[in-house]
This record gives C-alpha cells, sequence and structure tokens, in this order.
C-alpha cells in the first residue's frame, strides 16, 4: 500500500476532486494548507504596511490506494491539477506500513480504497 | 418623491422639515456599505473586498459626478429630456430654499439615490469585472444614465408629467439599475466557474447585516422621499415598515413549501425585494395595501431567482429578479392600489383604469433607454480600458490580484517590507528581499 499526498492549487481542487471519482478513487481527505513552491509573492499593502505573502493557499489530498491503484491515482491528479505554471505543487507517493479500516477492523489491502474485492 | 414638492417652491425654509431631510439624507448614505455587506457576504471569500469596494467606491466616484454633472442634468430646468447646465459644479446650489429645505441638501439627498443606484449595478458584475473600468463605467452611467432618468421622473421631465407614479425611485432607481445590469452582465460574460462549480456566500452573516441596516436606511430613502417632515413621510415610514414583512414572511413559506426549511440567504433577499417593490408605492398607497404589496412581491422575484439560476445568464447576486423584478411589480401594483385619499392619485381599484398603463409605460421606457445606452456606454468602457480579469486572476481572487489586499488575511508567512524599501521602485524592492540577485 501507499499514500498519496498531493499538494494542488486551490482552484483545482474540484477539477482533482472529479478526476479522482471517475478513476473510482473514492476514499480521501483534503484539507486545506499554506505553502510555498516557488511562485513569486504577491505584494500586498495595508495603510503603512507593505508584505509580500511568501505563503500560499494550497489544498492538500491524502489517498491510501493498494499498489496497483498507485499509477491511475497519480495519473488523475497528475491530469487535473496541472495548469503549467510555477506552483501547481507536488505529489508525494509514501509507503505505508499498515492500515487498519476503523469500522470493520480491516487490515492493509482490505482498508484502502478501492478494496481488493473480496474473493467470491 | 412627490413631483409636487420638487416643482413648487414657496421659498420657506421650515425646520422641522430641515431637520428630518439631515437626518434621511445619511440615512441613504448608509444603505450603500449595506450593500457592500450584503454583496460582499454573497461571494466568495477570495473576492469579498473586490465586491465591497464596488459599492464603496461609488461613494466618491459617483457622488463626485453627481456635484460636477449629475445634479444639474436631474434636477436643473432644462427640458422635457435632461436637465440644463445651470448647476455644473454646484453653481448656485446655495442654502436657500428649495421646497421648505435648503437647496444644498436637497442636492445632496439626491445625492445618496444616484450612489446607490450606481452601486446596485454592481451585483451583476462581481467576481471578474476590472476594478478600473467599473469604475469608469459608473462614472459614466450616473452622469448619461441616471441623471436623466431621474430628471425624466422626478426633475420636471416628460414621465412626471405623464403622471407616472413612481415615490421613492422604484422605476427610476431599481428598474433603471437591472436594466443596466441586465445589460453589462450580457457584455461581460458569466464568471468562469459559472455553471461548472458551485459558487457559495462566502459570509451569510455580512448577508443579513446588509439586509438589515437597508431596511434601516431605507426609511430615509422611502420616507424622506416626502422631502419633509410631515403625514406623507409618516406614511411611507410606516409602509416601509410593513411591505418588508410580509415578504419576508411570504418568502419563508415559499422557502419551507418547496425544500422544507426556511433560508437565512432567501429571507435576507425577500427583506430587499419587499423594500424594492414598496419604494414606488411607498406615500401613495394606504398601510394596508403595502402590506399586499409586500406579500405580492416575493412571488415573482422567488421565482425568477430560481429561474435565473439556470440560465446562462450570470447575474451573479440577482439584480434583475430583486430589483427589476420586484421594481416592475412594485411599480405596476402602484398603478393597481394607489389612493388619493393616501396621497397619490387613484389607481385602478378606485376606478382610475389608465393608470396601470402609466406605470407600464414608465417601466418599459425606463428599462429600454437604461438597458440601451448601458450597452453603449459599456461597449465604449472596453475601448478604452479591458473590461474582465485574466483568467488566472479570476482563480486567484480579485481581492489580491485588484486591490493587493485580502480579507482574510494571514500573518505568517508574510515578509515586511520596510517603509523605506517600499518607497523604492518594484524592481529594487526584489533586489532588497533577495540580496544574493
Amino acid at each position: 500500500m501507499k499514500l498519496i499526498v498531493a499538494i494542488v492549487r486551490p482552484e483545482r481542487a474540484n477539477e482533482v476532486l472529479e478526476a479522482l471519482f471517475r478513476a473510482e478513487v473514492r476514499g480521501l481527505t483534503v484539507s486545506r494548507v499554506r505553502g510555498h513552491g516557488g511562485e513569486t509573492e504577491p505584494v500586498e499593502t495595508y495603510r503603512g504596511t507593505t508584505v509580500k505573502m511568501e505563503l500560499r493557499e494550497k489544498v492538500r489530498f491524502e489517498i491510501g490506494v493498494s499498489d496497483h491503484f498507485v499509477e491511475p491515482t497519480v495519473r488523475a491528479i497528475l491530469d487535473s491539477a496541472r495548469t503549467g505554471e510555477v506552483g501547481d505543487g507536488k505529489i508525494f507517493v509514501v509507503p505505508v506500513e499498515r492500515v487498519y479500516r476503523i469500522r470493520t477492523g480491516d487490515i492493509d489491502e482490505m482498508a484502502v480504497t478501492p478494496p481488493i474485492p473480496a474473493a467470491e | 418623491m412627490s413631483e409636487s414638492l420638487v416643482q413648487s417652491a414657496p421659498n420657506a425654509l421650515s425646520a422641522s422639515d430641515t431637520a428630518w431631510m439631515l437626518i434621511a439624507t445619511a440615512l441613504v448614505l448608509l444603505m450603500t456599505p449595506a450593500l457592500a455587506l450584503f454583496y460582499g457576504g454573497l461571494v466568495r471569500a477570495k473576492n469579498a473586498l473586490n465586491t465591497m469596494m464596488m459599492s464603496i467606491a461609488s461613494l466618491g466616484v459617483v457622488g463626485l459626478v453627481w456635484a460636477i454633472v449629475g445634479y444639474s442634468f436631474a434636477f436643473s430646468s432644462g427640458n422635457q429630456w435632461i436637465g440644463g447646465v445651470d448647476h455644473v459644479v454646484l453653481r448656485g446650489v446655495n442654502v436657500d430654499a428649495r421646497g421648505s429645505i435648503p437647496h444644498v441638501l436637497f442636492m445632496a439627498y439626491q445625492g445618496t439615490f444616484a450612489i446607490i443606484t450606481a452601486a446596485l449595478i454592481s451585483g451583476a458584475l462581481v467576481e471578474r469585472m476590472r476594478f478600473s473600468a467599473y469604475l469608469l463605467f459608473i462614472a459614466l452611467w450616473a452622469a448619461l444614465v441616471y441623471a436623466p432618468v431621474a430628471h425624466w421622473v422626478w426633475g420636471g421631465g416628460w414621465l412626471g408629467r405623464a403622471g407616472v407614479l413612481d415615490y421613492a425611485g422604484g422605476t427610476v432607481v431599481h428598474v433603471n439599475a437591472a436594466a443596466a445590469a441586465l445589460a453589462v452582465a450580457l457584455v461581460l460574460g458569466p464568471r468562469r466557474d459559472y455553471g461548472r462549480q458551485a459558487l457559495l456566500p462566502h459570509n451569510v452573516p455580512y448577508v443579513l447585516l446588509g439586509a438589515a441596516l437597508l431596511w434601516f436606511g431605507w426609511f430615509g430613502f422611502n420616507a424622506g422621499s416626502a422631502l419633509g417632515a410631515n403625514t406623507g413621510a409618516a406614511l411611507a415610514f410606516v409602509n416601509t415598515f410593513l411591505a418588508p414583512m410580509a415578504t419576508l414572511v411570504v418568502w419563508m413559506g415559499l422557502d419551507i413549501v418547496r425544500t422544507g426549511k426556511a433560508t437565512a440567504v432567501g429571507v435576507a433577499t425577500g427583506i430587499v425585494v419587499g423594500l424594492v417593490a414598496i419604494t414606488p408605492a411607498a406615500g401613495f398607497v394606504s398601510p394596508a395595501s403595502a402590506i399586499v404589496i409586500g406579500a405580492l412581491a416575493a412571488l415573482p422575484s422567488y421565482f425568477a431567482i430560481l429561474y435565473r439560476a439556470r440560465t446562462a445568464l450570470d447575474d451573479s447576486l440577482d439584480v434583475v429578479a430583486a430589483h427589476g423584478v420586484g421594481g416592475a411589480t412594485g411599480a405596476l401594483l402602484t398603478g393597481v392600489l394607489a389612493s388619493a385619499a393616501w396621497g397619490g392619485t387613484d389607481g385602478a381599484l378606485a376606478g382610475n383604469v389608465g393608470q396601470v398603463g402609466r406605470q407600464l409605460l414608465g417601466l418599459v421606457v425606463v428599462a429600454a433607454y437604461s438597458g440601451a445606452l448601458t450597452f453603449v456606454l459599456i461597449k465604449a468602457v472596453s475601448l478604452a480600458l479591458p473590461l474582465r480579469t485574466v483568467t488566472r486572476a479570476e482563480r486567484t481572487g480579485l481581492d489580491i490580484t485588484e486591490h493587493g489586499e485580502e480579507a482574510y488575511s494571514h500573518d505568517e508567512g508574510t515578509v515586511l517590507v520596510l517603509p523605506m524599501e517600499a518607497a523604492e521602485p518594484v524592481p529594487s524592492l526584489h533586489s532588497v528581499l533577495e540580496p544574493s540577485s
């Protein structure tokens, strides 16, 4: 299993979600984060105070997937999150030691989305 | 404002009339910041300041245009179509009586109407229009659309003489602004996310606060249109008190019947629609009729909003449904329910069926003039300045791209640029912050 962590532009978040659902990735966590990825910083002025905004709003997706789902998931994110300009974000694929599904107590491959279908 | 009061000039100042009109002028001026809150809460957080600035900027831009040319075009004696240049840059606008109040006060009171009418248009343009183009547009619009229309109805022009009843501006303010909003929204085109993503209000408490303050200010708008502290003002005040109550209740009822829940944004919208609808009737109908107007006005606007959301027309904050449809409903019902006993001309219910036709004439002419000339003006502005922000700016949000500020800023991750450095031109600003380059 892998944990896929993707940091994307907030304005692309809906497209990413849609692409993931199309790729049948249904279990994920989303959070609003702030970060810096080398893009130019906007300058803002409040009365006499001028500041450079070093951190930009981003959205972080965290998705636990079984190994054979890593490729489709990453491809879905790459295609949907890209604008071609600096600041499009990153995808990290991280090995996962253990996964539990809290509701059922399922472990590992059975606990990530989509699960490997049970033998019928 | 009843035309006879504008026209007659007995040149006798009244202390009580002056006292009331001083307060009424301040009340109407408050409606524009209230509109900023109402509109600002309805947009996404990244465009909150830009949306509020569209209203607030009107206080300055349209206010000055009014003082320089607008007042003269609307209220100096010219011909049937437009006033003259007698009062350009407030020449001859002194403290002598106009009606029973000082002329300067009459000018300021009318100016507050021009300011809010221009600001109303912005509801159809939010989240995509360049701020500089907007400023140029409202300056031109106030002088060339608002002022002549005000002249037609209130300044001694042809619609007033034709017997169109518009107590405080259902047609002059609301139908006028809505027709302009429609024209500009069509030229601008929809927001890039419109119809693809949910575009949700970011702060509904602001919307409620804005609606409440609009109601408060509207007492100055309608009761002040009596231009004095008199029985007409009291009637307009009470009608402005009652009509939105009826609209609010009917609006909640429609919400509950349709979805099972009364919504806060719906209630705020209902209040505004009720206020719009009673505006042309305020000093011409009985309080019972005001309740009827308020209740009936909820229906067309409610369904117009539902319908608009399914169309390609991105009238983002429903200026047409709330102010155009609400204003038209109010103007027509004024023709039905107006009563000579309460200060108006008798309407259709009292046997004067022709009044409905006169009201319809006023609506159609003002909407057509405003829509057509606004279309020409916005096209002219587009020759001088780009109307729309670029796609990337629309994604980032107009607060940052148009104003260099955020409504809800974070202090972590910001680097202070020291005042001495900020005073230098931008290229060297970068070299100061990044000494290696």
